[in-house]
């Protein structure tokens, strides 16, 4: 058998694994790395900061499915791919992060751009790997992708020290795992599923609560088929929009801090909540002894701590979402919900989430339902982290699941535009806009030269307020309007930066001039960045104050 | 709060104990004593912990260490008949009468003299942890300079 170096046992494995793309940035110790890649069929993204790099892989495995790969050197390399691995591992977002190293003799002795990722990136993992011996890579790079991608599924870092990806052995690559700590199950039980199917039968006022377990297991189709079977309203959550047609009568919207009055509603005067891959997170649920206080609760999630976490469950079914819709779905008929479906239709027309429509300023909400109108609900939205994210998810109306790319659970702001840089290099047809703030681009405006190098025709829309936007709304609402450290009144010309980085800048004053903008954006071949001159102090709504109950909302501020 | 042992097997690697203590950390658990030792397979080890909490509290420690992919089996031994010990070792201040009132307290809890110095004497005593720390409190008084606890181990029952 020919014996071959670490670095080309690495670049096989992924080969062997189907990776075609890395995001990455070269470095001291992974020089062997990037050398055996310059031969390779993989294209590598250089990106311009780590971080982006880790994002990208995350917007890459959000919009295609598979996993996303990054790769950094040792030390800040490494550091620096830290908020994009957290970001994966909040959102169950598969990606294998592989590091640099120093040599396995130099560890532990503060060696130049030496840090401990295994020990930093522990609790942000779904697990990690040091190699330490070059036969054991083909083997560990085999697990991390089985780990990154089954089950509830999050991110892998493999640590790879210098010595091991110089030294040589035989290249075999094995065609199974075999981890006896870690069997995900995926069939859900039958009699639990009997059960659930007992209980929406005698339901008069069910909802279903979707999330982002929906989009990951593909179950989009399956969602939709008990839906409408059943006659229940659904409900999505951030990561879940897209996992079921926003256009179908039974859809209440986004439920939650900023969700819609209909879906918040609907939840907390239910008499059976039907949630399926969510984690009734803080945001969702508001007060927790307030959330759906009158209803019996069936939970289907693969992940059984998942279950009982926040709210207690009556009926948990642990598995996989798509299987387990596929096996309930034809054991149930049609709820009798027709006087539910009423007052559900009362709710959405007497509170539509909405805005004045007839200002003259150019409204944030406004500029999303022109780039939807001009895409025709079809273009891959990223967001980054604030008000720009929650108008995209009001406003941005999504039928198909994997075009919604947003932080939800550790709320990244910068995350936006890298992860759009991933999902354009995945889905290269697709047109992608990034809808960002003013605040948030700046986090990471320097992969405006990753997407000019590789001309990827990535659309960044900037809502810019010049406000750290999210914070000045509950400075306002909260600190009695003293805007401490959130007003951005000198940021740059975005249009000029932008071409300065050799993409297109178009600012935008008028509001007449949005729609024509983002067409010109649209027909253009090329990144372009639209700077957006937005309404400064328009405020997210209806909005949840932090600790009361969700049907508490706050309609106008 | 309810005292709980908590029998995990895990696989024998290095960073295993730092995935399981940071793992409790992180999640704000509170481990009242941890040991660790390889178990008659050597490619595994096995943690006893021994933690307070509730059920849901006990449900959520269960559940997340059975996330860990190096963890390969949980179990609440609380919850069936075991066997639970605590090995201890005290060096105590002796002098003149106080020598013979300790070797007294050493057999009533068929503890074991280990070593002996002109001004102190060294115990060992294995047991549940009651009995050790009923040890320890009468052992308190003649004045403790030293002392090591290894943190229950423990095993369940053999059923018939």
């Amino acid at each position: 058998m020919k014996r071959m170096s670490g670095a080309e046992i690495l670049v096989e494995s992924l080969c062997k694994e189907g990776v075609d793309t890395i995001f990455g940035i070269p470095g001291g110790v992974v020089l062997g790395i990037f050398d055996a890649l310059f031969d390779s069929p993989i294209r590598v993204v250089l990106t311009r900061h780590e971080q982006a790099a880790a994002h990208a892989a995350d917007g890459y495995a959000r919009a295609s499915g598979r996993v996303g790969v990054c790769m950094s050197t040792s030390g800040p390399g490494a550091t620096n791919l830290v908020t994009g691995i957290a970001t994966a591992y909040m959102d169950s977002i598969p990606i294998v992060a592989l590091t640099g190293q120093v040599g396995t003799p130099a560890i532990g002795s503060d060696a130049f751009q030496e840090a401990d990722i295994t020990g930093i990136t522990r609790p942000i993992t779904k697990h990690n790997y040091l190699v330490k011996d070059v036969r054991n890579l083909a083997r560990v790079i085999k697990e991390a992708f089985h780990i990154a991608s089954t089950g509830r599924p999050g991110p892998v870092v493999v640590d790879l020290p210098k010595d091991v990806t110089v030294e040589e052995t035989e290249f075999k690559y094995p065609r199974t795992v075999e981890l006896r700590g870690y069997k995900p199950k995926y069939e859900g039980h039958p009699g639990q599923i009997k059960r659930a199917a007992e209980r929406i039968a005698k339901a008069e006022r069910p909802v279903i609560y979707a999330g982002g377990g929906v989009i990951s297991s593909d179950a989009a189709r399956e969602l939709r088929e008990f839906a409408r079977k059943t006659q229940v309203p659904v409900t999505l959550t951030l990561l879940g929009l897209g996992g079921f047609p926003a256009s179908d009568p039974l859809f209440m919207g986004m439920l939650g801090m900023h969700g819609t009055k209909c879906a918040n509603s609907a939840v907390s005067d239910c008499d059976l909540l039907i949630a399926i891959g969510a984690r009734f997170d803080d945001r969702i649920t508001g007060k927790v002894d307030k959330f759906a206080p009158g209803a019996g609760i069936i939970h289907i999630d693969i992940d059984p701590s998942a279950i009982s976490k926040n709210v207690a469950v009556d009926i948990p079914i642990v598995g996989d979402v798509k299987n387990i819709l596929s096996k309930l779905t034809p054991l149930v008929k049609k709820c009798k919900t027709s006087k539910w479906l009423k007052q559900i239709d009362a709710w959405k027309k007497e509170f539509p989430t909405s805005y004045d429509k007839k200002a003259k300023t150019i409204k944030p909400q406004y500029v999303i339902e022109q780039i939807h109108d001009a895409s025709k609900g079809k273009a891959i939205i990223a967001t980054e982290v604030g008000q720009n994210q929650m108008w995209a998810a009001q406003f941005y109306k999504l039928d198909d699941p994997r075009r919604f790319l947003s932080s939800g659970g550790l709320g990244t702001m910068g995350y936006g535009f890298p992860a759009a840089i991933g999902a354009q290099v995945a889905c290269p047809d697709k047109l992608v806009f990034d809808i960002a703030g003013d605040g948030s681009i700046q986090m990471n405006i320097q992969e405006l030269a990753t997407v000019v190098r590789l001309n990827l025709p990535v659309k960044i829309a900037i809502l810019n307020n010049r406000f750290l936007g999210m914070v000045r709304q509950w400075q306002k609402m909260f600190y009695n309007g003293r805007y401490s450290s959130s007003c951005l009144a000198d940021n740059p010309d975005f249009a000029k930066v932008a071409e300065a980085f050799g993409a297109k800048g178009i600012k935008v004053t008028k509001k007449r001039d949005v729609r024509p903008a983002i067409d010109e954006a649209i027909k253009t071949p090329g990144p372009v960045v639209l700077d957006f001159m937005v309404d400064r102090e328009e405020n997210v709504m209806p909005m949840v104050p932090a600790g009361a109950a969700i049907n508490q909302m706050i309609m106008e501020a | 709060m309810k005292r709980h042992t908590i029998s995990v097997l895990v696989e024998n690697h290095p960073g295993v104990l730092a995935r399981i203590a940071g793992l409790f950390s992180g999640r704000g658990f509170n481990i009242e004593s941890l040991s660790v030792g390889e178990t008659e397979d050597p490619t595994a080890s096995r943690m006893t912990v021994v933690v307070r909490g509730d059920d849901v509290i006990l449900e959520q420690i269960t559940k997340q260490l059975n996330k860990i992919v190096d963890v390969i089996k949980v179990s609440d031994i609380t919850k069936e008949k075991f066997i639970e010990r605590e090995l201890v070792l005290i060096k105590v201040h002796t002098e003149g009468k106080s020598r013979s009132e300790i070797l007294q307290i050493v057999d009533i809890f068929r503890a074991r003299i280990v070593d002996v110095a002109p001004k102190t004497v060294t115990i060992e005593a294995t047991g549940t942890e009651d009995k050790v720390q009923a040890l320890v409190n009468m052992l308190r008084p003649f004045g403790i300079r030293e002392m090591a606890r290894t943190g229950c181990v423990a095993l369940t029952r053999a059923t018939k």
